[in-house]
């Protein structure tokens, strides 16, 4: 019924091997069973957690009228943030016409989507009336920077969904013969998705027609999304959040936030699913420089937001700031600024520290960091209002997090784990036929078309300059 | 429709026939009992009317918008305002008037009658404050004093700008008001609001018990059965203010500190002496000032300074923490 046209990937010698190898870890075996055992484990306790603040009212929570935001939002703004690096790498690498980021690309769309899925719900966990969601729908006013947000939140999520979807559907079509290790349902649903795709280079025009335009619109979605984010804050008249830089400071941290996120999949991927040929050392040293490049930006917004108002020492600003560089949130703060950003920088520029292992240890480091940084944006401003807090019993004072609100944070972090497992057993991490594709550009270089060196920069470089 | 349609058809397709027309017959049957009912009501009111036309006394009433009005007096109805009714004036606020408030600093020796009074008009425990009075501090060298601090009712209102869902607005009057019944407890508004005039119900109101038992209707302008999960905040007494009475906090203050009034009228009354004076002339001859102006809020809250006091200045460590200078 439908003709397979002779095109070059399916005509690819080297495409069985390919598809053999990155088929290989698909597939629901005994590990992800358990996995995904503990993990529910997990989320049933944190639901139980939920389950005690939506009787008793967010009074289990440390929140109170004065820090009446917390950690829910510091956990909201970190989850945005993380979700943006699919975005910096499709989108923006992606049209700059880098070729490294094929292997990984979709990898950082898994992430995309799941982060940006969950931050809705993190959200919902902080509303005092869960139930009055629809509220937000059916009376929704435009200028409640919270309606900008669900919008461009939710717009990012479906861009996202199919920028990790679209460019899939060759790779469907190409393993939905070739599951035989797999359950016969999921072949089912490879048949399904792979949508007729009969590799016909009409086919392919579309298909990246398609991702073209979605690369164009997920930079302005993704841009605005961190935007409005940190809008939610800055739109207050309140000492720390009264900024104008506010937009770029959080989207810069993003990428930071995201691009540490990235690295400590890819390192997972890469050695638990046998990956070693597709994402390889060169790959982590690319983005070791990136994290290098966003760490950097993201350094010289902190140098603005902190030494501006340090210079002048508005009265408000200077009781923020007393507390953050001096204060009880002194300790914090610098563990976040020296060991989260400013070593982290230093280490990078070494290309040792560029290697897989010492690297998913420094991301893991600036990944924490980032979390924390986000507690430091959203709770010490809540502690200083304009007006003295009196008459009021002593742990209204401070806001310390309470185990419940604990749970419920970690909460996200279990789902996020779940959906990110889920896609990436479900289907291929790495796309199989860019994989293919890649290799035989560099047929002319290399006998074997994906290892380390055919992904080094002279490579990159002058397929660029071809172009 | 398709009902009647079978009924005329006649079939003999299955019992549910049977069933189904008797249903009808009562159906009927019901309806043209409630009909003669009805009916028979009617004439009986009629025939009552007709009675005691002319029998009765005419009592003069005030209508809606000031009218003053002759009916019978066993025409009159007493107007029980449903939810809707309660929610549509609490949204509109009165017309013609922009109610203000001052606070005369002088005056304050840290009672805290305002805030007991306000606390049980609007069923909140001791910590939930709409109003409360603060220890203030200007400068280094420079003696403290009490600050009553009620909701600013801005008209620039940060707070309604930010709210997601419509539950906290400006009315006519001036006077910024939270529905409970439409929060959904974003707290946004807590963040917006730079002087911190703003609570949250953490947990179960401490009357709820009561509401549960009674289910009174929701009032806007007394934001009272409160609710868990949602905000709470100062309201100028709107429920007062509508029947031309002075808020909570204003009458309960022994000592002359607040004055409060319409804006359009130029006057304000004080709530200890019941005397009304000149808004405008008050805050010219005491200096009047509203807090923090530079943040554009435009609060309809004016104080005076506090000179010639009263009462002696308050220990500094009255509050069981370090007094903070204002800002």
């Amino acid at each position: 019924m439908y003709k397979y046209t002779d095109t070059s990937i399916t005509d690819n010698p080297k495409l069985d091997k390919i598809a053999k190898d990155l088929l290989q870890p698909v597939g629901l075996n005994i590990r992800f069973h358990i996995w995904m055992g503990l993990l529910t484990l997990g989320l049933m306790a944190c639901l139980y957690a939920y389950w005690i603040q939506l009787n008793e009212g967010l009074i289990v929570t440390g929140l109170r009228d004065h820090v009446s935001w917390g950690m829910y939002l510091a956990n909201f703004v970190f989850f945005v943030a993380a979700s943006l690096i699919g975005m910096l790498i499709s989108g923006i690498l992606g049209l700059l016409g880098q070729e490294w980021i094929k292997p990984i690309a979709r990898i950082a769309e898994i992430i995309a989507v799941a982060f940006a899925a969950v931050a809705g719900m993190v959200i919902v966990s902080d509303m005092g009336r869960p139930d009055r969601l629809p509220y937000v729908f059916m009376y929704g006013r435009i200028q409640s920077p919270i309606l900008w947000d669900v919008t461009v939140v939710t717009t990012y999520m479906v861009i996202s969904l199919l920028l990790w979807f679209i460019p899939m559907i060759p790779d469907m079509a190409i393993a939905k013969s070739r599951m035989d290790h797999c359950p016969k349902w999921l072949s089912f649903v490879y048949n399904i998705l792979s949508l007729k795709w009969t590799h016909h280079p009409e086919q392919y025009k579309i298909l990246f027609k398609a991702t073209r335009i979605l690369f164009i619109l997920v930079v302005p979605t993704a841009f605005a999304i961190h935007t409005v984010t940190s809008w939610l804050f800055a739109v207050n008249p309140r000492a720390g959040w009264d900024s104008t830089i506010f937009g770029p400071y959080f989207l810069t941290g993003a990428f930071v936030a995201g691009s540490a996120g990235l690295i400590m999949a890819m390192y997972f991927f890469r050695n638990n699913y046998r990956l070693k040929a597709y994402i390889t050392t060169e790959h982590f040293n690319k983005m070791g420089k990136l994290l290098f490049l966003t760490g950097l930006i993201y350094l010289y917004f902190n140098i603005n937001e902190y030494i501006v108002p340090g210079y002048k020492l508005k009265t408000a600003d200077a009781i923020h700031l007393k507390e953050l560089l001096t204060g009880h949130f002194a300790p914090l703060f610098w563990s976040v600024q020296i060991g989260g950003l400013i070593i982290p920088l230093i280490l990078l520029l070494f290309k040792r520290f560029r290697q897989p292992g010492i690297l998913t240890i420094i991301a893991v480091f600036v990944f924490i960091a980032s979390w924390f940084k986000r507690y430091l944006i959203v709770v010490p401003t809540m502690e200083h209002p304009y007006l003295p807090k009196q008459f009021l019993p002593q742990e209204w004072m401070l806001y310390q997090p309470t185990l419940i609100e604990t749970a419920i944070t970690i909460a996200p972090f279990i789902l996020v784990l779940m959906i990110i497992t889920v896609l990436s057993k479900l289907f291929p991490v790495v796309p199989i036929w860019e994989m293919a594709e890649l290799g035989e550009q560099h047929e002319a270089h290399e006998t074997h078309p994906i290892d380390e060196s055919s992904l080094s920069d002279e490579t990159d470089i002058k397929s660029h300059s071809d172009e | 429709m398709s009902e009647e349609s079978n009924n005329k058809v006649p079939d003999n397709r299955n019992q549910n026939e049977g069933r189904k027309s008797r249903r009808d017959f009562l159906k009927n049957v019901g309806l043209f009992g409630a009909a003669t009912a009805a009916g028979a009501g009617a004439i009986y009111s009629g025939y009552k009317y007709e009675q005691n036309k002319g029998s009765s006394e005419m009592v003069r009433v005030l209508t809606e918008d000031n009218r003053l009005v002759m009916i019978p007096r066993d025409q009159i109805q007493t107007v029980t305002l449903d939810q809707d009714a309660l929610q549509k004036r609490g949204r509109e606020g009165l017309e013609g008037h922009r109610w203000v408030m001052v606070i005369d600093l002088a005056k304050c020796r840290n009672a805290r009658k305002c805030v007991d009074a306000c606390q049980s008009a609007h069923h909140l425990r001791p910590h939930e404050y709409h109003i409360t009075t603060l220890v203030m501090k200007d400068a280094p060298n420079t003696a403290p004093y009490f600050m009553p601090k009620p909701c600013q009712h801005c008209d620039n209102p940060p707070c309604v700008s930010v709210c997601p869902v419509n539950a906290t607005f400006k009315r006519q009057d001036g006077i910024v008001l939270i529905d409970n019944e439409r929060c959904i407890g974003c707290r946004f508004c807590i963040s917006a609001c730079p002087y911190s005039a703003r609570m949250f119900h953490w947990q179960e109101p401490v009357m709820a018990d009561t509401y549960e038992e009674e289910q009174p209707d929701y009032d806007v302008e007394l934001n009272v059965p409160q609710r868990k999960g949602t905000i709470s905040k100062c309201l100028f007494s709107a429920d007062l203010v509508r029947v031309g009475q002075l808020p909570y906090c204003v009458t309960a203050c022994p000592n002359g500190v607040f004055y409060f009034g319409d804006e359009n009228q130029d006057a304000v009354t004080n709530g200890t002496t019941k005397e009304t004076v000149r808004l405008s002339q008050l805050l010219k001859q005491n200096a009047g000032y509203r807090l923090m102006p530079e943040l554009g809020t435009k609060p309809r809250v004016y104080y005076l300074p506090p000179k010639n006091r009263l009462f002696d200045a308050p220990d500094e460590d009255m509050t069981g923490t370090q007094i903070q200078e204002t800002v």
